[in-house]
């Protein structure tokens, strides 16, 4: 809180350029809105776990045919995408430094590898979004799943039924964490313009660090979703 | 006990109301008080839709036949008036009209955190409204408020995924609204405004904004996999391949039922206000108000199975959430005790704030001991889906409430419009309020437990629920008339009644140590605040003497 | 605003960055295990340290000046256990009568 003794006050010291004047000084915007992000991203947390929550039910009502379905997804290009967003993390947190730092270059071309990273993520993603297409596994009038056999049960097969539920969940994940994604995208086109305009300094950084908060968090619901996903059982 | 000052003939001093002309001044501004304003208008416009569709209702079930209207539009009918009902007026109400009005003013901030957000928020609440009233007029949606599957994603053909989406958005807005509150209460308050001297009102609605914000993301998602499961045929509710339809409920529930909090703690809010004020006396229990709003944002979410006991979830499942739901109750009892306490060798005055004040004691009582009935899972069987849920919900929502809303739009009126409603009307107004209200939903217990289901339109079989039920409808024409003429003497009052001075109720609290209306920025000078919430002790104590230099 | 040194983060950063890579290393190779019926518990065990990890030091949970950012991620997390609790406590004892 704003010291009570320079109140009125506030109007003549050095006013940043920054500060909005509902606020008593940039210190408290700054709090205000690392604040605000956090709370978005608790709610966040809620939007994503009500899926997460049905996927957990009917992972353990449907367990084979959810590994069953599970093992026709790519492993591999699920593993490259995690590697991907684990970089792109980490040149956030290097754009972030940079601001703090006054490194104008390495801010802004780490804020462009950040976003070229989203970019691999979602093309390595539309890529396993059409071998499904391909494979008829997107739920609907053409899905089809005959006579794919449950890991560890020989002789069994999965319920096409069931393993039509494993896929809808995926899609929606996938489908609303690759939305994240875009939107991510879009901030930190903006972030980028930002930084080149020279408006980033160590005294005011904050759309960075709450930018790069939000895409930490499009990581982890990755992090979560690739073994939940993609790792039920991939015993040889 | 209103202090009028008569009119002067010297311009008007600037504020909030005149600072800026002209329509874009309003839908471009970022002035809480002014996005209350714009908020005041919209929720009262849907307030009016959802009681017209209330109105039809209580036509039809005047006689047993289903005459006025067939059995598919009557579906219609209550689920639109439930939907607007509850997310375009109930959920918006009081934070977003006198919330945004006050929590910057009570805590001695200039604006909410983000004030461009908040206007970002009613934006998002008129595009919602607009797509549910696109939907309404080309046919609705007839599977009750609660959409359950696989009734609303595989049977329907109504318009359920424009109306889910008009409902996304409107949550979205409500969302913001949460996180804009608790931002500005962490950071905002004015130097020596502690947690301890925050104004009850000010808690309320800080666990409101908990609620709304971590419980609408749940109901967003369920509507987006509603959505998809109609438009895309993404099956995850479908028992046709092995979905579970009572996942939808736990789903859905999980926020519709945090959100009957969300629209009852900030009517207690505002209803600790006024009784303090019309008492003369600080709160009793000031710290136990306090945490029983925390208690009952947190506890609110650990119960909402109790809407489903009969669904088809366990029966351990379903002690728990019994056992859980008697829990629930504490936190209420606990406000109601306080509030009572506090009126305890108070000295009372019966303004019309004070009059919808004593209604909602005694109507949230009944709601809320009637919910406890519910909660009893023998008695939950035998009343469930019949009109005694009704009646519980309405002297809730209604009595509770609407009537917190009602007596909050009185008591800041003056400071909200500079002018004084004329008392006498308004004494009127509340009490046959409480008349309708009463003869219109007492009826409905002894229904219910009678065995009246709910969302029939037909009970000719029952013929002897008839008396009841017209009771019921005449009660809800009186209910109607006494929500006009607040609305009627409320425009009145804006050119015709008397200028109001800057705390005509001598309340405490830091929105009537500035004018009214209050200038754009709240004060022109930040307070510093060295006395405790409630000080009607020094308030009344002649004379009066100033403490700190505060807004003129 | 931060006041440690401007060297040190970088070391950190990159150490996280190792270490998270190397968990999902680790967890692609614990999937062609068998570990039944841990497997769920170890690969969320992994997931769940690497999300410690990303918030704890990229979102700087850990140095957090507030305490109120430990609140507010604590209360999600609390929120989300109890959807996913109490939810799935329908589910786990529909069976025992």
């Amino acid at each position: 809180m704003p010291d009570s003794t320079l109140v009125g006050l506030h109007h003549e010291e050095e006013h940043h350029p920054e500060l909005l004047h509902h606020f008593a000084d940039a210190e408290q915007q700054r709090d205000a809105s690392s604040l605000g992000m956090w709370v978005f991203l608790a709610t966040e947390v809620m939007f994503f776990g009500g899926l997460f929550c049905a996927y957990l039910i009917y992972r353990r009502w449907y367990f084979g045919d959810f590994a069953a379905a599970s093992k026709t997804i790519n492993m591999g290009l699920g593993a490259t995408n995690t590697a991907v967003l684990i970089c792109s993390s980490l040149t956030v947190v290097l754009a972030v430094w940079a601001a703090q730092t006054a490194r104008r270059t390495l801010l802004i071309v780490s804020l462009v590898v950040t976003m070229l990273l989203g970019l691999a993520f979602l093309g390595i993603k539309g890529i396993e979004y059409t071998d499904k297409f391909e494979e008829h596994h997107v739920p609907g009038a053409s899905f089809s799943f005959n006579n794919v056999p449950i890991p560890g049960r020989p002789g069994e097969y999965a319920n096409p039924r069931h393993a039509q539920i494993f896929f809808s969940l995926y899609f929606v994940m996938t489908g609303l964490h690759a939305l994240h994604m875009i939107i991510g995208l879009g901030v930190f086109t903006w972030l980028l313009y930002t930084a080149w305009k020279g408006r980033f300094t160590p005294e005011w950084h904050t759309p960075v660090e709450i930018g790069g908060l939000y895409w930490h968090f499009v990581d982890i619901v990755w992090i979560y979703l690739f073994p939940l996903l993609y790792l039920i059982d991939r015993h040889p | 006990m209103e202090i009028a000052i008569p009119q002067s003939p010297v311009a008007e001093r600037e504020n909030y109301l005149n600072a800026k002309y002209g329509v874009w001044s309003w839908l471009l501004t970022t002035d809480h008080k002014r996005i209350a304003l714009l908020y005041l208008l919209s929720i009262t416009f849907f307030f009016f839709i959802g009681g017209f569709f209330a109105l039809l209702i209580r036509l039809e079930l005047l006689t047993p036949a289903g005459d006025l209207v067939q059995a598919d539009t009557y579906n219609k009918l209550f689920t639109m008036h439930g939907m607007v009902m509850i997310f375009f007026f109930l959920i918006p109400s009081i934070p977003a009209t006198l919330g945004n009005f006050l929590v910057p003013m009570m805590i001695g901030a200039k604006d909410l955190a983000f004030p461009r957000i908040n206007l970002l928020s009613w934006y998002l609440y008129i595009i919602g409204g607009v797509m549910m009233l696109h939907c309404m007029l080309t046919g609705g949606v007839d599977t009750g408020w609660t959409f359950y599957a696989p009734f609303s994603t595989n049977f329907t053909n109504t318009k359920i995924v424009e109306a889910g989406l008009a409902i996304f958005v409107a949550g979205f807005s409500s969302i913001l609204t949460g996180l804009n509150f608790v931002v500005t209460i962490h950071r905002m308050r004015c130097p020596g405004m502690t947690w301890s001297r925050l104004p009850l009102f000010i808690w309320a609605h800080y666990a409101t904004s908990i609620i709304q914000l971590l419980g609408t993301p749940v109901v967003a998602v369920t509507i987006v996999l509603v959505a998809a499961e109609r438009a895309l045929h993404l099956g995850i509710f479908d028992p046709k391949l092995g979905g579970d339809p009572v996942l939808f409920q736990h789903l859905f529930w999980f926020y519709s039922h945090p959100a009957v909090y969300i629209m009852i703690l900030p009517s207690m809010g505002v209803i600790t206000e006024i009784i303090a004020c019309f008492s003369r006396k600080r709160i009793f229990g000031y710290h136990f108000v306090a945490f029983s709003s925390i208690a009952i944002a947190v506890f609110g979410f650990l119960v909402w199975a109790h809407h489903m006991f009969v669904a088809g979830i366990s029966v351990y499942s379903a002690l728990v959430f019994s056992f859980l739901s008697y829990a629930v109750a504490l936190p209420s009892a606990i406000k109601v005790f306080n509030w009572t306490a506090t009126l305890y060798k108070g000295s009372i005055h019966y303004d019309a704030p004070m009059l919808y004040a004593f209604g909602f004691l005694g109507l949230f009582t009944i709601g809320g001991l009637t919910g406890l009935f519910l909660s009893a899972l023998g008695i939950n069987v035998h009343v469930t889906d019949t009109y005694f849920v009704v009646a519980h919900f309405h002297y809730i929502m209604v009595g509770g409430a609407v009537m917190g809303y009602l007596g909050g739009m009185h008591f800041w009126w003056p400071k909200i419009s500079g002018r004084l409603y004329p008392e006498g009307w308004a004494r009127l107004a509340a009490l046959i309020v409480f008349i309708g209200f009463n003869l219109t939903f007492f009826p409905q217990f002894l229904l219910g437990y009678m065995g009246m289901p709910r969302r029939y339109y037909d009970y000719s079989h029952m013929p002897e629920f008839q008396v009841l039920n017209v009771l019921s409808t005449a009660g809800a024409t009186v209910l109607g008339v006494g929500y006009l003429l607040p609305m009627v003497y409320f425009l009145w009052s804006m050119r015709y009644g008397k200028p109001a001075s800057d705390n005509p109720w001598n309340a405490a609290g830091l929105e009537w140590k500035t004018a009214s209306p209050p200038p754009t920025f709240n004060f022109d000078e930040e307070p510093v605040v060295t006395w405790e919430a409630y000080n009607y002790e020094e308030l009344d104590a002649p004379p009066h003497t100033q403490e700190v230099p505060v807004a003129r | 605003m931060s006041a440690h040194s401007t060297s040190s983060p970088l070391k950190m950063y990159f150490a996280v960055w190792i270490a998270l890579l190397a968990g999902t290393g680790l967890t692609v190779y614990a999937a062609t295990l068998d570990l039944a019926p841990y497997n769920a518990a170890v690969a969320l065990g992994i997931a769940t340290i690497k999300a410690t990890l990303v918030a704890l030091f990229f979102m700087h949970v850990w140095h957090a000046s507030e305490k109120l950012t430990k609140l507010v991620v604590i209360a999600a997390l609390f929120f989300l256990l109890l959807l996913l609790g109490l939810t799935m406590s329908d589910y786990a004892t529909r069976l025992w009568s």
